[in-house]
């Protein structure tokens, strides 16, 4: 199967096999007015099988919510179809509007303008706390 | 010089815990070197949702220390039945006054009020999160009674999900050595896995049980909750669970000689009004201790030197 390689846009490479559309929705992707290419189950000599997004353009990115879906996940920038730089996302110690508390006693449930942000507790659970009302979250309280 | 806030008692270090313990016994001893300490300044006590003996503890720990009071008691009688957020009130309310207790339904409302103005703001109780100055009249009775603060076994009794007083003193019992907690509660009214989890990550030793007679001869505090109705979406659950522990003498026969029992009040039925005389009873002792620990609190939050 071939795919037409990125001339002047991004890359993300490495994202594990089934989270290529988590990552293409918390972008906001399908809002795009360029190309936006997305390839699952490719075979990859280090994870078994990724996904893989090509973008068409240079956008601004939330590596934060890159690093939380998927912190292997490598950004490429690619500019005149050479790579221009290679970054490496983590998982982040702060979030901001990826997850949504799903607490109904917390202040974000009524005032809904509030920004809604987290912190990382635990790691290795990729556990993250809610900076209002404590409450717990993770991958599937995602906007 | 950055402004301070008390949203969580932990945003004290046990120092200042233990300063500003010293700091309301200094006022209980002599009050009237104290009654000027806040002329000119104004407290907005702002109280989204209604209480009795916060706002006023609050009120008349502020009259006490010369200052004066404006706020609201019932938020329906203002701009936020209107529709306005709290990030606006308390930008509004900080031109007005020199420090903020709000208390309000919703969890972390205090969080965002301290973030939304330039003036020290208390958490006077936001939900069934946090009520920090309940804390320090909490640990001033502890400290007061049994003369320490580490090496206590307490058993909070009841509403332990809902109960704020109860979460916000874990959080500052944690921080003493050899503390040992006792959790007794109905199964539907467990303490929240949060609290537990900070517990065993601090190393704590607890246990949780349904039996408060079983429980009642380990301790040296028992912390009687109310069962909170209004924290309830379903009036049902309310009524099955409300008369799960009732404290009465003949319980309180098995305690020790030297236990006490604390309640932040207002009580409903779960400590009989006969114990009320038994020497062990602490409560009302709670609320004066409540009113001189405000007063070191907006003290120590106006940045006030002692001379």
């Amino acid at each position: 199967m071939n795919v037409d390689g990125v001339n002047t846009g991004i890359v993300l490479d490495h994202i594990h096999a089934g989270k290529s559309m988590v990552i293409y929705k918390l972008l906001g992707l399908d809002r795009l007015d360029c190309t936006v290419a997305v390839i699952q189950n490719v075979k990859s000599a280090k994870y078994g099988r990724k996904d893989i997004i090509k973008i068409d353009k240079i956008i601004d990115l939330d590596f934060d919510a890159i690093g939380f879906v998927d912190p292997n996940i490598t950004v490429n920038i690619v500019k005149e179809g050479k790579l221009a730089r290679k970054s490496h996302v983590s998982l982040p110690d702060e979030l901001t509007d990826v997850l949504r508390c799903r607490n109904p006693r917390c202040i974000t449930s009524s005032e809904t303008d509030l920004p809604q942000r987290f912190k990382l507790v635990d790691p290795e659970k990729r556990l993250y706390r809610c900076v209002y009302c404590d409450a717990m979250a993770s991958e599937k309280h995602l906007f | 010089m950055a402004k301070r806030d008390l949203i969580n008692i932990t945003d004290l270090s046990t120092e200042e815990v233990d300063e500003m313990l010293d700091l309301a016994d200094r006022i209980t001893a002599e009050p009237e070197k104290y009654q000027d300490a806040c002329a000119h300044k104004k407290l907005a006590t702002l109280f989204y949702e209604p209480s009795t003996r916060t706002r006023l503890s609050f009120e008349s720990a502020m009259y006490k220390l010369g200052g004066n009071v404006i706020g609201f008691s019932d938020a329906n009688s203002t701009s936020v039945s209107k529709g306005e957020s709290v990030h606006d009130t308390m930008k509004v309310i900080s031109c007005f006054a020199d420090i903020i207790a709000v208390r309000h339904p919703k969890e972390g409302a205090a969080y965002v009020a301290a973030h939304s103005c330039d003036i020290p703001v208390i958490n006077a109780g936001d939900g069934s999160h946090f009520h920090p100055s309940q804390t320090l009249a909490d640990l001033l009775t502890i400290r007061r009674e049994k003369g320490r603060l580490d090496s206590i076994k307490i058993g909070f009794c009841g509403d332990l999900k809902f109960g704020r007083t109860v979460h916000s003193l874990i959080d500052a019992l944690l921080r003493y050595e050899n503390v040992e907690f006792w959790l007794i509660s109905p199964e539907e009214l467990t303490l929240p896995g949060y609290i537990k989890e900070k517990m065993t990550g601090a190393g704590a030793v607890w246990h949780e049980t349904r039996s408060l007679e079983d429980s009642i001869p380990e301790l040296d505090v028992l912390y009687m909750t109310r069962v909170q109705k209004e924290r309830f979406f379903n009036e049902e659950d309310y009524i099955r669970l409300k008369n799960t522990y009732v404290l009465d003498r003949e319980k309180l026969s098995a305690a020790p000689e030297d236990m006490i029992v604390m309640h932040p009040l207002p009580r409903v039925n779960e400590i009989e009004v006969s114990v009320d005389d038994d020497p062990r009873a602490k409560y009302f002792e709670q609320v004066k201790n409540g009113k001189d620990v405000r007063k070191a609190l907006i003290l120590t939050l106006l940045k006030w030197k002692e001379d």
